[in-house]
């Protein structure tokens, strides 16, 4: 990059090897400069693809798929499955009489499989010790950051019906 | 006090650059940490202001790596 180079008619050897000793003390620092500039323009590129990311994002589409019938699990009894494609595992909750949640199963800090205590009430991921609200599945120990995704779970005709993920954290 | 020569100065001046260069380069890798954090939970709009900030960071940086240049083409050849 020859903006990069100082305006010389010295060849570019000249530029970044001195025959002086003492000058080797300005080249290395301003190669390291250089080196820090660099990797400041790698951070500003990460931020750029994370804007495009977001702008050039199309919204998922979800389809509905039954997970189970109502009452076949028992209060404070949970059931795996899969959404919205066979490589998402999710966990569902039944929390109350007629009340049931579901999230998916992978923690937000590794992927590990989290599961339920019913003991805690609450869910919980062996690898780190992160635990998450079986309320809304926010963070409530160790070191996840982000909410555990949850899965908008609707009854109809005696069906638990998945019907779309809901990504934005609490 | 003006008995440091002007290699010394020079070389005081782009230390002191580099600090300044290192200081933001690590407000750029929390910014971008941060906001891949924030799009990875769902939160989109933090994408905008989080590239404008690094973009200025950015700059600021390449401003002070020219100033290095200068000081060190100065320096050297006088």
């Amino acid at each position: 990059m020859s903006w990069f180079r100082r305006r010389s008619n010295a060849p570019l050897w000249k530029d970044e090897f001195s025959v002086f000793t003492a000058d080797e003390r300005y080249v290395a620092r301003r190669q390291f400069t250089k080196f820090l500039t660099l990797t400041s323009f790698a951070m500003f590129a990460g931020n750029v693809w994370i804007l495009a990311r977001s702008l050039l994002r199309q919204p998922p589409r979800y389809s509905a798929q039954t997970v189970a019938a109502a009452g076949e699990i028992p209060i404070g009894g949970v059931k795996l499955f899969s959404y919205p494609t066979a490589e998402d595992p999710c966990i569902l909750v039944r929390t109350g009489d007629a009340s049931y949640v579901a999230y998916s199963q992978k923690c937000t800090h590794l992927s590990c499989a989290v599961y339920y205590s019913k003991e805690q009430n609450r869910l919980e991921c062996p690898c780190h010790q992160g635990f998450f609200s079986v309320a809304d599945g926010s963070v409530l120990q160790g070191p996840p950051q982000r909410a555990l995704p949850r899965i908008v779970v609707e009854q109809s005709g005696g069906q638990l019906i998945a019907m779309r993920v809901q990504e934005e954290s609490v | 006090m003006n008995g440091n020569p002007p290699q010394n100065r020079g070389l005081t001046a782009m230390d002191g650059a580099m600090v300044l260069i290192v200081v933001l380069l690590i407000v750029q890798i929390w910014l971008l940490s941060a906001t891949l954090e924030s799009y990875l939970a769902g939160h989109r709009d933090v994408a905008v202001p989080g590239a404008i900030i690094s973009g200025v960071l950015f700059a600021a940086c390449l401003a002070l790596y020219l100033f290095v240049n200068r000081v060190d083409s100065e320096v050297r050849k006088g």
